[in-house]
């Protein structure tokens, strides 16, 4: 049985193992299985040691932060104080910022030990982590098929055991998706509820940060550690979360309303289906009131999605032009002609593509048609939200209407693979907290995920309701073994 | 001409605030090329901005003092564009729901040239073009700006110019910007085109982009008048397009196009929420305006009664109007405070700049105590110029100057007496004034000052000649 983090904490608060020979155990098994999986796309080792060091050092102090010595990893699109930053895109390649982003501050304080940055879709576009100029990451599960995506490296690595915990970030399923692919935990906040500064733009009225890790209580614990409202990022907000968020886990879910909205069942392949319904009955077996309920605006959410996010984007991409940092081509006639040279060689395919709609949607006499019809819309799934959440208290879903995807599998069909976001989206737009916790198996053995939805600011229930269910149903998927063995 | 002009001015104007729009970075001119800088203004990847509520402030204080009516809801728009000055590649500005709209700028002549919108923007970077490379200086990018633009109201080259030279009073005076032209803190678009008298159909227009005086303006908008016009008697049409203004060869001739075309793709800035104001903060704005340049010109004139030459020159510099109301303040009299500081302290002061500063070494309570002395007529205004000249080139009060003999009047009995003097050591000039040459009699002012130093009244003595000389 792997440990969670209280338990890591407490080896460490016991002198059991000390922050460096932790972190020397998680170095070892990257070294081991990284070449293979690619969950690591920048390795750093020696801060990390330093910081390990030093943790030690924290850790003779009682009061030391839960975190403190614990070997983690970030999302390659977290920004980093002189350590490499590139979206895992060519056009940021060697970019390293000289600030931190708001969460590594945070982290950074409590003592976390970096181990590097994960693998990740080019700029978080992409449900496989194939658009990753360092190639995709694997599926530790089974080698053969993707990990999901765009957080697919930070899923890999707390399935595989190369970190305790990492952070990914959430457009539109970034962290769930791959969570679910992968059979681990994967919580995308509030949008809101932790600070974005520092976190390298997609879609900005969408991306989230959040952890991705081995259980539900060490979600709730990393989530605790990184929220809260920061003065650079405007959107943030300083909600209120009362007492720890780890503490109010283990209430049952006696009386506990569950939405269950037939629109998110629609065109799930039937093994996940009847995966989500048993857990369900779970939830109601236990006590839990389950509510009909509809979403009719939902299957209007993707395309507002790809219309908003791709228009965002294609405003936060246009500073890439190799004038002050990252990838600048090698000859050019002209200032114009080094900007297109170096933005055609820097971006990958899916990142043109997601410009050039946004571009599009975004243009004189088309604006109307797409962008601000498509805000009108997410005005409604909004109200439509708040108007289900008046009836219950979450929302049981799938994460994703299918397991993972063997890999190359969807690359060629762009279409294809904006459609495996239709769970997760709605979520992003509406910009209310959702969990993906495992819930079994597919026929192959490949992880199935189940999507716990909540109110705005109420992470409490949706993660409560999470470490039920994990609790409850005992082991629904099997184990990866091997990694950092501890 | 056979044309009327139809004329819009588009202003931006650099808020004086002491950091920058969205970020903490000093707003200071000059510096060292990318001294003033940080990941937001630099738009490093993954940063994100702040809007300055000091900005939103400055710019409502604009628009009361514009007659606005102002937007309590608002919100930031990107303009998206391509350019090495730009490091986000989009501009955070306002589009469709400025913070200020509908207000309007009073001329002389009583016609009100109307304000369409003030919205708040960030500037952009600048470009130094040297030894065959360019280099981008972004100490300016993030620095506040507001765009004040007009109603197409403006039609002759001087109101053009008057408009920009109110709009330049009334900013600097309301204190939220300096609005040097040269420095390019305030930059100046007009926008025009002609059409014939009568016609209600607006012609082509051209915009001349960044005039950089207030001259200027109006020189470019007599050249560009001509130009269309030459074109328009020749049967041709005028082609919509950006211009620049040389002012070597007084001519306008267009711009260098930029390749992009003009599709911004506006939306709202997804980092900047919404914002509101509420009415009483703009009711605290409000009555934190000084009184306005033009109301301080009405109340000198009618309530004060200065000449309205004289009040023209005090109330249109900031500084000086409070210096003048200052010596007011401490009970020095209207017309000798006017008159010393248009006479003594301005005849140290060269250029409009200069006074714009108005750098005195003095208080204005030692002035008002120096004025005083000549309103209770202690001395005379000669020697209270002296005096001044002396209090302003050394920083010191007035007493260390006023010598004893100074406060001491001439007698009637000594300046008769002196007069006396002047016309038998000046003959030939009693001659003159007897017969018809007025201005002879400036002779013997000249004796009679050389003698007392400058300290008789002159008017009395003018009296006392006259009666002796039997005119």
């Amino acid at each position: 049985m792997r440990a969670g983090i209280p338990e890591l904490a407490k080896r460490l608060r016991n002198r059991e193992i000390s922050a460096v020979e932790l972190t020397k155990a998680y170095i070892d098994a990257i070294e081991k299985l990284n070449p293979t999986l690619n969950a690591y796309v920048h390795l750093t080792y020696d801060t990390a040691l330093k910081a390990a060091e030093q943790a030690d050092q924290m850790l003779k102090d009682d009061d030391a932060p839960m975190l403190c010595g614990i070997p983690m990893a970030l999302k390659d699109n977290i920004c980093t104080d002189g350590l490499p930053t590139t979206c895992c895109s060519k056009i940021l390649k060697g970019f390293m910022p000289y600030y931190d982003a708001a969460v590594w501050e945070k982290l950074k304080k409590q003592g976390a030990v970096l181990l590097g940055k994960t693998n990740m879709d080019e700029f978080a576009m992409g449900s496989t982590s194939e658009t990753s100029c360092y190639g995709a990451p694997l599926n530790p599960r089974n080698t053969d098929y993707v990990t999901g995506g765009s957080s697919g490296g930070s899923a890999a690595a707390v399935c595989a055991n190369l970190a305790v915990y990492t952070l990914g970030s959430d457009t539109g399923g970034s962290i769930r998706q791959p969570a679910s692919f992968c059979g681990v935990v994967g919580l995308k906040p509030t949008y809101g509820a932790v600070s974005r500064y520092g976190l390298i733009a997609y879609g900005s009225s969408l991306d989230q940060i959040g952890p991705l890790t081995n259980s539900v209580k060490d979600a709730a614990i990393v989530f605790d550690a990184i929220k809260g409202g920061d003065k650079r990022d405007q959107t943030s907000v300083d909600y209120d979360y009362g007492s720890s968020l780890a503490e109010c886990l283990d209430r049952d879910v006696k009386g506990m309303r569950i939405g269950v909205a037939e629109e998110f069942f629609d065109g799930i392949n039937p093994e996940i289906k009847s995966r989500i319904e048993e857990a369900v009955k779970l939830f109601e077996r236990n006590g839990a009131v389950i509510e009909s309920i509809r979403l009719p605006a939902l299957k209007l959410s993707l395309p507002v999605y790809y219309i908003i996010a791709c228009a965002e984007a294609s405003s936060n991409l246009g500073r890439y032009d190799g004038i002050r940092y990252g990838h600048r081509t090698s000859s050019y006639a002209s200032i114009d002609d080094m900007i297109v040279k170096t933005r055609g060689e820097g971006f990958g395919d899916e990142v043109k593509r997601r410009i050039m709609l946004g571009t599009y949607v975004l243009s004189s006499g088309y604006y109307d048609a797409y962008y601000k019809k498509a805000c009108l819309i997410r005005d409604e799934i909004n109200r439509e939200f708040d108007a289900v959440f008046e009836k219950c208290d979450v929302l049981i879903a799938p994460t994703a209407p299918n397991t993972a995807f063997p890999l190359n599998y969807k690359s060629a069909s762009p279409v294809e693979m904006y459609l495996s976001d239709i769970c997760t989206v709605p979520v992003n737009i509406a910009g209310v907290p959702a969990i993906s916790v495992p819930c079994g198996e597919d026929n192959k053995g490949l992880p199935i995920g189940m999507q716990i939805i909540g109110r705005r600011f109420d992470e409490a229930t949706i993660l409560q309701a999470a470490h039920f269910y994990e609790q409850s149903a005992g082991k629904v998927t099997g184990a990866y073994e091997g990694g950092a063995g501890i | 001409m056979n044309y009327e002009i139809v004329c819009g001015i588009e202003t931006h104007i650099e808020l004086a605030t002491k950091t920058k729009i969205f970020c903490g970075c000093t707003t200071e001119f000059g510096g060292e090329p990318n001294t003033h800088c940080c990941p937001v203004c630099t738009g490093q990847p993954g940063s994100l901005p702040i809007l300055n509520q000091k900005v939103v402030e400055y710019a409502i204080k604009a628009g009361l003092a514009l007659n606005c009516k102002i937007n309590t809801k608002s919100h930031m728009d990107r303009k998206n564009y391509v350019y090495p000055d730009l490091p986000k590649a989009y501009q955070i500005s306002q589009y469709d729901e400025p913070l200020c709209e509908k207000g309007y700028i009073e001329l002389d002549s009583g016609k009100r040239i109307g304000i369409t919108r003030i919205h708040i923007e960030e500037d952009a970077g600048k470009l130094i073009h040297e030894n065959g490379y360019t280099y981008i200086d972004y100490n300016r990018s993030g620095v506040p700006l507001i765009e004040i633009v007009s109603e197409p109201d403006i039609s002759s080259a001087e109101e053009a110019r008057e408009y920009a030279e109110k709009l330049q009073l009334i900013m600097r005076h309301i204190g939220i910007s300096d609005c040097k032209m040269q420095e390019g803190s305030m930059r100046c678009d007009v926008n025009l085109s002609l059409r014939k008298p009568g016609d209600t159909h607006f012609g082509v227009r051209t915009e001349i982009k960044n005039i950089n005086s207030l001259t200027f303006i109006q020189k470019a908008v007599m050249a560009e008048a001509e130009r269309q016009a030459d074109i328009l008697d020749a049967g041709g049409t005028v082609v919509q397009q950006t211009m620049r203004y040389d002012e070597q060869t007084n001519s306008v001739a267009p711009m260098r196009d930029k390749e992009n075309s003009d599709d911004y793709r506006y939306f709202p800035d997804p980092d900047i929420l919404r914002f509101s104001i509420d009415d009483g903060k703009v009711e605290e704005i409000r009555a934190s305006l000084p009184e306005l340049p033009f109301d301080k010109l009405k109340r000198y004139v009618n309530v004060l009664g200065l000449p309205e030459a004289t009040a023209r020159q005090i109330f249109k510099y900031r500084k000086v109007a409070e210096f003048f109301e200052g010596a007011l303040a401490e009970g020095a009299g209207v017309k000798n405070t006017a008159n010393l500081i248009v006479g003594t302290i301005f005849s140290n002061m060269d250029t409009e700049e200069e006074k714009e500063l108005f750098a005195v070494r003095i208080s204005a309570a030692q002035f008002a105590a120096l004025v005083k002395l000549a309103d209770e007529k202690k001395i005379n205004i000669g020697v209270a110029q002296g005096i001044l000249q002396k209090m302003l080139d050394s920083g010191k009060p007035a007493e260390e100057f006023i010598k004893p003999e100074d406060l001491v009047g001439i007698s009637d009995e000594q300046l008769e007496s002196l007069c006396r003097e002047a016309i038998d050591a000046n003959q030939r000039a009693v001659d003159d004034v007897r017969n018809g040459k007025e201005k002879a009699i400036n002779v013997m002012f000249g004796y009679i000052m050389k003698k007392t130093g400058g300290k008789a009244d002159i008017r009395k003595a003018e009296d006392i000649l006259r009666k002796l000389i039997g005119l």
